[in-house]
């Protein structure tokens, strides 16, 4: 047959975004200009610029807090729990109302696959906020005393990975239990969270309950550096995180810190094969790797290590790279130039210890940032690759011969936020899970999220669980 | 149609040897994990078939289609109509291709033959006391050769579900190989053989896996979902597991086999995502007839209908085209 | 007189609500329904045997799908049921007002309480697992953990005063957690049942999880108590008829159905329930896997 069949483009249509030239900051319900500087965000996948974001200095975090203090003290520690419920439901149904406004807004801004923030990001947004909408009238049953009461202003800050998934896990918890916010977006990706600020307003959600405020690594020293804050909550780097520990060192701020990563995903020689496969895919290609539970090690039986990866290269090779707003991309643009030039460098490094690098063959576009999917065979342990979180769509691949091994080697890495198992013995799963030193372990699966299932890290991975029943304590004293 | 039929492969010698080397093959077959396959399945359902793309799916599905009939009140009137529409399926558009084959019962094989011609177009028989397949072996081979001798060039046999579910491959085994057998002609041609599992029957992913090897190793060209007689017939997921099949199988021997869901795909958009299933999962070398069927009666209207809309940039209706 | 010249209303025929539908009762008997002052307002329909039989086959053909759904599906039903009902918030104080004999301001309070105990139980879908589930620390290489499942069909003998509160309060925690159910209203006061039928017709809940009965808890209440695929059995109902309230438990013995007994007296609906609605409906399952390599 002379014709294959070519994918034609299939694009989702911008018309439903409406991006405004600029943007304020989103203090006490209403949009204020910014007293620092302002910067650009740009669509990663094209660097076209989508809009000017204005910086909050620290007399804007200020006022931020003040009005989060006064929405607290004044409204929504004084309303009972089923009617701040009503809130976020009434979010969670704008939310959903919204739903493809949303996914393509953070798709532009973020540049991540519109199929991702459609059918992942996006819905799980609106699970979550129904789910904590629930627990507001129910907190004296949630196991965490008989009189939970709220902690008072949460300082939120938030990574560019999954901008309004991260919002959402942090903003409902928090406003459940009692607490006002003032949350940081990052400075790559602050337009979700902008447009979240619209959908307080539609929700008529009293004015300093929820306070967003844009900028960089000086907006959000500001801010958990604020005395005004009772809580801090953090997802990020390692490195921000310990930061974050010393400087609130010495005060009575809670805090909880989700951090980096460096997942073993373990595939036993009995794993249900062909699903392995895609859960090795799952793990490391979803959202370009930019993860923080991703599986960038893959850590498989030598028994079935060549089959695996030659079935893998194949699949690998039907990822569909390109423009994030076609409906058929799997990999969209990595975030920003900075993140690319590390995920290079430390590709780099990956070939200079001897690793061997395979990367999928496909045509990068000129504009933007763009890295093919990869992975490096020949790994051991002691190769940066297998040691340090690269966050992008790269993985290491090594071997085991027995369980013990591959216990020992998973767990010999500094950080402990999730891990994988494949294997069709039950019994196996479990004892792989009890012994894994991580906070999250998927077996036969990956990278599965719900708003019921606490999610966060064992050892450098940070403290505290954001989900479930779990996530509520991080809010309540 | 292959003119001489294949040795069996001699790869498997040792594993069909008995019903022990068969049963240890078939159960060392990697297992099939449910959720992620049926999670796999829907994520290439999201695929979004558009302009150009859509237009070459719609003709190739066409020409990938089975059309059927296989009821009781059958008659040559009824097969020399659908095997008209077979052949021209829009006849308001001589661009529109002809389906792959007409699919009857073995005793209107002989009229599907004669309306067919010299066409191209394709008599496949369902044979082997379709579709419970509860009958002695002998007549099932009668049941073969009679649809071969009445011109049958494919003949779609089920297996004994039963004895399948009761672990005696090799009984599954030497039938497919025997009915395999009953589909040579004296002119050395031989009807191609698919085998249809009947999988809503199987039920587990896994037995359909190991349905799939059990068929391939014994000489099946293709691997059939369903007779259309049981529900739930085709599924993505089912295909799925079909498709890494006989992917899988040539990896291991170099030969292709071909996949047909049959049963309950009744819209063009679902014909489609089960191509771009055949597309990313097997390999473009599947997207073509010889490869993969659709087996379907009402399928074929429904992609006149979208094919008419691409053309025309309007919805048509039911009332625009023939109903045989 | 009516004078000529003005508009006459079209009433309402008052219906069963059985597998989705709205038939009449298959008796073809109807009662009279009063207001709180004796007025005539309507003919209800009188559920008779075979009406209850086949509610219970429709409540348990529905049981597999709704008890199958994703509890994060059941609690976006069960607030959907509130926002509709919301929605039609000046027609249940009508008829609460009618039934009960309530000011405005009263009865709009008794609906404005009805609605927030929909959405308070539509949050325990995806909760009430995490508060009463459990793993197990046993003592030996396995993994222990006990969930809630749902009980099955469970038959409603739904309270005789609180026509709408109580109503809500007792089928809300049957079906959150999966069960499906046969209710049978209020015999004085059915129509505000009625209506809440039709808000569940419109509500995406699936037709069979919720099956409501017009008629007596005394004619009908002993086939359900009685009934081998019934499950279980709330007798809110019969609150205070200790001579019923018995029989209905010894029938109920047959199966061991589980029993919510009948209380002395009507409880105060306006105060929290606690978890005990749900709990009593609920089975708890335990499983048992091996750690080991």
């Amino acid at each position: 047959m002379p014709s294959p069949f070519e994918y034609a483009p299939a694009p989702e249509s911008r018309a439903v975004v409406d991006i405004k030239p600029s943007y304020g900051l989103f203090i006490n319900g209403e949009f204020v200009d910014g007293h620092g500087a302002s910067f650009k965000t740009i669509s990663p996948a094209t660097e076209e610029v989508l809009a000017e974001i204005a910086e909050a200095d620290e007399a804007d975090v200020d006022a931020a807090v003040r009005a989060a203090r006064t929405a607290y003290d004044k409204v929504w520690s004084r309303l009972p729990g089923r009617e701040r419920a009503k809130y976020l439901y009434r979010i969670a149904r704008i939310i959903q109302e919204r739903s493809r406004e949303l996914a393509v807004l953070e798709s532009l801004d973020n540049g991540k696959p519109i199929k991702e923030s459609r059918d992942v990001d996006v819905p799980i947004v609106a699970a979550h906020f129904f789910y904590y909408a629930g627990w507001a009238d129910k907190l004296e049953y949630a196991g965490h005393g008989a009189d939970p009461r709220a902690l008072g202003v949460a300082a939120q800050v938030i990574p560019w990975n999954f901008p309004l998934l991260m919002l959402a896990w942090k903003i409902a918890p928090a406003l459940a239990c009692g607490n006002t916010v003032v949350l940081k977006p990052a400075e790559t990706t602050p337009l979700t969270a902008l447009l979240f600020a619209e959908i307080c307003q539609q929700a008529d959600l009293p004015p300093g309950v929820v306070n967003i405020v844009t900028g960089a690594g000086g907006t959000g020293q500001a801010l958990v550096g604020h005395p005004g804050v009772d809580k801090v909550a953090f997802t990020g780097s390692t490195a921000v995180g310990k930061a974050i520990a010393r400087s609130v060192a010495g005060t009575s701020k809670r805090v909880t810190l989700e951090l980096g990563g460096k997942a073993a995903n373990i595939v036993f020689d009995d794993a249900p094969i062909d699903q392995a496969v895609e859960g090795i895919v799952d793990g490391i290609f979803f959202n370009q790797g930019h993860v923080c539970c991703a599986g960038s090690r893959l850590l498989v039986q030598e028994s079935i290590a060549e089959d695996l990866l030659e079935r893998l290269k194949a699949r690998m090779s039907t990822l569909r790279m390109g423009d994030p707003l076609d409906k058929n991309t799997d990999i969209g643009a990595i975030n920003s130039g900075e993140q690319l030039k590390r995920i290079r460098e430390l590709s780099e490094v990956g070939d200079a210890e001897g690793a061997e690098r395979w990367e999928v063959a496909c045509e990068l576009p000129t504009k933007g940032f763009w890295f093919p999917p990869t992975l490096f065979t020949g790994v051991s342990q002691a190769h940066r690759i297998a040691r340090e979180e690269i966050f992008g769509p790269v993985l290491s691949v090594l071997t085991f011969r027995t369980p013990a091994e591959a216990l020992e080697k998973a767990n010999n890495t500094p950080y402990g936020l999730s891990a994988g198992v494949w294997t069709e013995k039950g019994s196996l799963i479990l004892k792989m899970a009890s012994s894994l030193r991580a906070g999250v372990v998927w077996a036969n699966t990956f990278n599965k999220f719900d708003p019921t299932s606490p999610f966060g890290g064992y050892k450098e991975s940070g403290y505290g669980r954001e989900g479930g029943r779990h996530g509520l304590e991080a809010y309540l004293k | 149609m292959s003119s001489t039929s294949t040795i069996l492969d001699p790869a498997f010698e040792d594993v069909t040897r008995s019903e022990a080397s068969l049963r240890r093959f078939l159960h060392g077959l990697p297992g099939v994990d449910q959720v992620g396959a049926e999670a796999r399945a829907a994520g290439l359902a999201t695929r979004s078939i558009k302009t150009s793309a859509k237009e070459f799916a719609l003709d190739l599905a066409i020409r990938m289609v089975d059309l059927t009939t296989l009821e009781g009140q059958d008659t040559p009137g009824k097969v020399r109509a659908l095997s008209a529409k077979a052949m021209r399926p829009d006849p308001s558009d001589p661009t529109c291709p002809a389906t792959a084959a007409v699919c009857v019962y073995p005793d209107m094989a002989g009229i599907a033959k004669q309306a067919l011609g010299t066409s191209g177009v394709h008599v496949a028989a369902v044979a082997t006391a379709f579709p419970s397949g509860r009958a002695a072996l002998d007549i099932k081979l009668a049941d073969t050769r009679d649809a071969v001798d009445a011109g049958a060039d494919e003949i779609d046999m089920v297996i004994d579900r039963g004895a399948f579910l009761a672990g005696r491959y090799q009984h599954v085994y030497d039938e497919i190989v025997a009915v395999r057998e009953a589909c040579h002609r004296e002119n050395g041609e031989s009807a191609h053989l698919k085998v249809i599992f009947e999988t809503g029957e199987l039920q587990t992913y896994d037995n359909v896996r190991r349905a799939s090897w059990l068929a391939m190793m014994a000489g099946a060209h293709f691997i059939k979902t369903s007779t259309g007689k049981v529900q739930p017939a085709a599924t993505l997921p089912v295909t799925l597991v079909m498709l890494q099949a006989v992917r899988d199988f040539r990896e291991t021997t170099g030969r292709m086999v071909g996949v047909k869901p049959a049963g309950g795909i009744r819209t063009a958009k679902d014909a489609i995502k089960y191509l771009v299933m055949v597309n990313e999962v097997a390999g473009e070398d599947w997207l073509d007839p010889d490869w993969f069927r659709f087996g379907a009666s009402t399928l074929l209207n429904d992609l006149l209908m979208q094919r008419t809309k691409m053309k025309t940039g309007r919805y048509s209706g039911p009332d625009y085209f023939t109903l045989d | 007189m009516t004078p000529s010249n003005a508009r006459i209303d079209v009433r309402k025929t008052y219906k069963l609500y059985i597998g989705g539908a709205f038939p009449r009762s298959e008796s073809g008997y109807s009662y009279e329904v009063l207001d709180s002052k004796g007025k005539f307002v309507a003919n209800a329909a009188l559920a008779s045997r075979k009406d209850a039989r086949d509610a219970v086959t429709a409540a348990r053909k529905a049981f597999g799908g709704w008890s199958g759904r994703t509890a994060y599906n059941r609690a976006q039903i069960l607030y959907r049921i509130a926002e509709v009902m919301e929605d039609r918030r000046p027609q249940f104080v009508q008829a609460v007002s009618q039934s009960e004999g309530l000011s405005a301001a009263k009865a709009g309070g008794v609906v404005d309480e009805a609605i927030d105990r929909l959405v308070w139980y539509a949050g325990w879908a995806d909760k009430i697992t995490q508060v009463v589930g459990n793993a197990n620390p046993v003592a030996g290489p396995y993994f222990n953990l006990s969930t809630p499942e749902p009980t099955g069909v469970v038959a409603v003998l739904a309270p005789q005063a609180s026509s709408l509160l109580g109503l809500v309060s007792v089928v809300a925690p049957v079906i959150v957690t999966g069960n499906t159910t046969v209710v049978v209203s209020s015999y004085d006061r059915p129509l505000p049942a009625v209506t809440f039928a039709e808000v569940l017709a419109t509500s995406d809940v699936p037709g069979g999880v919720v099956n409501l009965l017009t008629g007596s808890a005394a004619t009908v209440g002993p086939w359900l108590a009685a009934h081998m695929d019934v499950n279980a059995i709330d007798l809110t109902g019969v609150a205070g008829d200790t001579a019923l309230a018995t029989d209905l438990e010894v029938a109920a013995a047959d199966n061991l159905k589980r029993v919510r007994r009948a209380p002395a007296a009507e409880p105060d609906w306006s105060l929290d329930q606690g978890l005990e609605p749900m709990t009593a409906f609920l089975e708890t399952k335990t499983v048992w896997h091996p750690i080991g390599v």
